[in-house]
């Protein structure tokens, strides 16, 4: 699905990301956790095309396709979704108006039929659902006045409508207390499966004990130090992110 | 002068002597501006002498009065004597006779834009019998409306059929010494529509009409007139459009709509003609007078317009609220790009006791783009318990355009009560790279973010207008980014 190889990302000349190495599987789940400042964020951003990353060296390979040539469009009508860590607002349009257009242009892109009003609105109830979005939110506009937790499950209802084969999941936990992160975890395990991989990335441990990881990476100062299991996830949390890293350099 | 110069002059007078009044079939009246010419419109248009009179009344006191320089616009000098004052239809001959024929570029502009095959005829000036130049107004449904009552015409034929009407309204909310572009519009206006409800009726339908420019150097100079009598209802629509031209056009039309007791208009454009090039080449100068005054006690104006075409925009819709309890609203959305320049804004003119005002104006710039939003809110001393809300928002798009905001604001009256909001935004990077992220397209995502900041006025234009309005926003910013 994912093929990282070799990454290099520079913003203004200085080095952020400096060598990432990760290759994610159909189905697969990967967890990114790491300290403030690794390079997470801007892992995430590098892989949905934001301007402002420049890419030196190395190469990602998505479905088969070179994803660093793709203008960002391209790539979510290509079924990448990024959950924002800080979702912006598009004050005066209504959520439900901006996911038709997105999921139809994504539908365009497939070749597929633009859905009428009628059949999205029965589909946007139902993923509402999903994620205990109340109808209400579904109608106000984008993000516009949404408190943190909102904004978060906002995320997630997006990605059960437009239903990505790669979804990129950036801190999706922080700002959630503890009830707001079982029902956003329970979102995203749904929308689990074996077309569909995710690469979640996180600050805390917390996470993934509801959203449960096949593979376990630790990213520090832009580099991947450590692979494992959901273990390696639960150590961290004990050690703390120093203990692994100076451990990594002995 | 030179030899060769006092030649030409020579026959330019010639020509000019010969082309009015006695040359029937003439087309076109020579360029320039005298009381010949002005003479000559009222005679083609078949006029009563008081009109003719009130022209030329209009005409002299033009010729004392300054073209106002206040406005934060800049184009080259407009002389009045190069410009055609009076074109007749044209008689279809060189006319295309399909779609076919019609510069396909424009007709990408209408399929963008979603207008209906039929209008895209009437719009591209092919030859169906609809509107055309400075001749008048579609009225398809006259029987309809004449059924109960409403009379709507254009405006030579209700000067016929109507004089009383005309006598009594024409000038009365706009004089004619109000302004030099409305002092130039009442010497030699073309043409244009009147509206008449009366007592007690509802308008069965939305009126509406397309104002066309054509020929070529021929400044458009229309003329409206909306009269709705006690307790009468009416939503009145008006559509602009132009095919490209080189040569700058000047536009000074003057509109007049006057509210009896407890009747409401509701006035809604969508101005899209020619803005001129990238470059700032061509385009329309547009200095248009609108006024409505709420006459009658509870009478309530509306003005809706979505501005986004023309090189020049110079255009204050204003109300006079006279009547008690009267209420006058301003909703605009203002777009400049590309070397676009528009001052535009309203006049709330409180009179009577209770009076309200609303005006919610959002300018947007892109490109070089440079928008000012010039209100005045006046309460006068009788104005007792007069309120007002202003809100007034600006987006900008890139670093090269710019944003003006000029309230005035003069209050005589302590009852009175006022609120403004201001507030000036950009269409951020990360709103964009959002909606890429989410599949659209960078245009899209302009449009969809320039249609959420405007939605406050889109609302309050009429279903089919909006759905137009939406689509060219979109259209006209195509480029603005990137």
């Amino acid at each position: 699905m994912l093929k990282i190889e070799d990454l290099h990302v520079e913003i203004d000349g200085k080095p952020i990301l400096k060598g990432i190495n990760l290759e994610l599987g159909a189905g697969q789940v990967h967890a990114i956790m790491g300290p403030n400042g690794s390079g997470k964020s801007t892992l995430a951003y590098v892989l949905a095309g934001r301007d402002g990353y420049e890419v030196t060296k190395g190469r990602v390979l998505y479905k088969g396709q070179d994803l660093l040539e793709m203008p960002p469009e391209l790539r979510a009508a290509e079924g990448l979704f990024l959950g924002f860590q800080y979702p912006v607002a598009i004050p005066g349009v209504s959520n439900i108006y901006f996911l038709k257009a997105a999921l139809n242009a994504i539908r365009k892109h497939r070749g597929e039929e633009p859905l009428d009003a009628i059949d999205f609105m029965k589909l946007s109830k139902e993923k509402a659902a999903l994620v205990q979005l109340p109808d209400e939110l579904t109608k106000r506009a984008v993000n516009d006045g949404f408190s943190g937790g909102e904004k978060k499950r906002n995320e997630i209802f997006q990605m059960a409508l437009l239903e990505p084969s790669l979804a990129v999941l950036d801190e999706t936990d922080s700002g959630l207390d503890i009830d707001a992160l079982k029902v956003v975890a329970e979102g995203v395990n749904a929308l689990r499966g074996p077309e569909r991989s995710m690469l979640v990335i996180t600050h805390y441990q917390r996470l993934l004990d509801y959203i449960v990881p096949d593979v376990v990476h630790v990213l520090i100062d832009g580099r991947i130090v450590r692979t494992g299991d959901k273990d390696l996830a639960k150590q961290l949390e004990k050690e703390g992110y120093t203990e692994v890293r100076d451990a990594q350099q002995q | 002068m030179s030899a060769a110069t006092e030649q030409i002059d020579e026959i330019l007078k010639k020509g000019y002597d010969a082309g009015f009044v006695t040359d029937i079939e003439q087309e076109y009246a020579p360029p320039g501006l005298s009381e010949e010419i002005v003479a000559f419109i009222s005679t083609k248009k078949q006029e009563p002498e008081w009109l003719l009179q009130w022209r030329l009344k209009a005409y002299r006191r033009w010729l004392e009065m300054k073209e106002p320089t206040w406005a934060k616009v800049s184009y080259p000098e407009i002389n009045y004597q190069d410009i055609c004052y009076y074109a007749a239809p044209k008689t279809n001959e060189n006319a295309p006779k399909s779609l076919d024929e019609v510069d396909p570029k424009l007709l990408e502009t209408y399929e963008k834009l979603g207008i209906p095959l039929h209008e895209r005829e009437i719009l591209a000036g092919v030859a169906v019998d609809a509107v055309f130049d400075s001749v008048s107004v579609a009225t398809t449904f006259r029987d309809k409306l004449s059924e109960v009552g409403v009379i709507f015409m254009p405006f030579s034929e209700a000067v016929r059929e109507h004089p009383e009407l005309i006598k009594k309204y024409l000038g009365s909310v706009v004089p004619v010494s109000d302004n030099f572009f409305a002092a130039l519009n009442s010497a030699v206006f073309s043409d244009g529509s009147v509206v008449y409800i009366p007592k007690g009726v509802r308008c069965p339908m939305e009126l509406s009409t397309y104002f066309r420019i054509n020929a070529a150097n021929t400044g458009q100079f229309e003329r409206t007139l909306i009269v709705a009598d006690e307790g009468s209802y009416v939503s009145y629509l008006e559509g602009c459009t132009a095919p490209m031209r080189d040569e700058n056009q000047l536009h000074a039309a003057v509109v007049e709509l006057v509210a009896h007791k407890d009747a409401q208009i509701k006035y809604s454009t969508v101005q899209n003609w020619y803005p001129g090039d990238e470059n700032g080449k061509g385009g329309i100068f547009n200095f248009v007078t609108k006024r409505g005054l709420c006459e009658g006690a509870r009478s309530k104006i509306s003005w809706t317009q979505v501005e986004t075409g023309s090189a020049i925009t110079w255009k204050y819709p204003s109300c006079i609220l006279k009547g008690d309890d009267s209420i006058g609203e301003f909703y605009s959305v203002a777009l400049s790009n590309h070397r676009q320049q528009a001052d535009t804004g309203t006049k709330m003119i409180h009179l009577g006791k209770n009076t309200k005002s609303t005006i919610i104006s959002k300018g947007i710039s892109a490109g070089h783009g440079q928008q000012t939003y010039r209100g005045g809110v006046k309460i006068s001393r009788g104005a007792t318990n007069a309120r007002n809300y202003t809100q007034c928002d600006s987006l900008l798009i890139g670093d090269k355009c710019g944003a003006h905001t000029v309230p005035y604001v003069d209050v005589r009256n302590s009852t009175s009560k006022l609120e403004h909001e201001a507030t000036t935004s950009r269409i951020g990077e990360d709103q964009l790279f959002y909606c890429r992220q989410r599949g659209l397209s960078e245009e899209d995502a302009v449009s969809l973010i320039v249609n959420g900041f405007a939605k406050k006025v889109l609302k309050e234009l009429p279903m089919e207008f909006a759905v137009e309005a939406q689509k060219l926003l979109g259209v006209s910013l195509e480029g603005a980014v990137g």
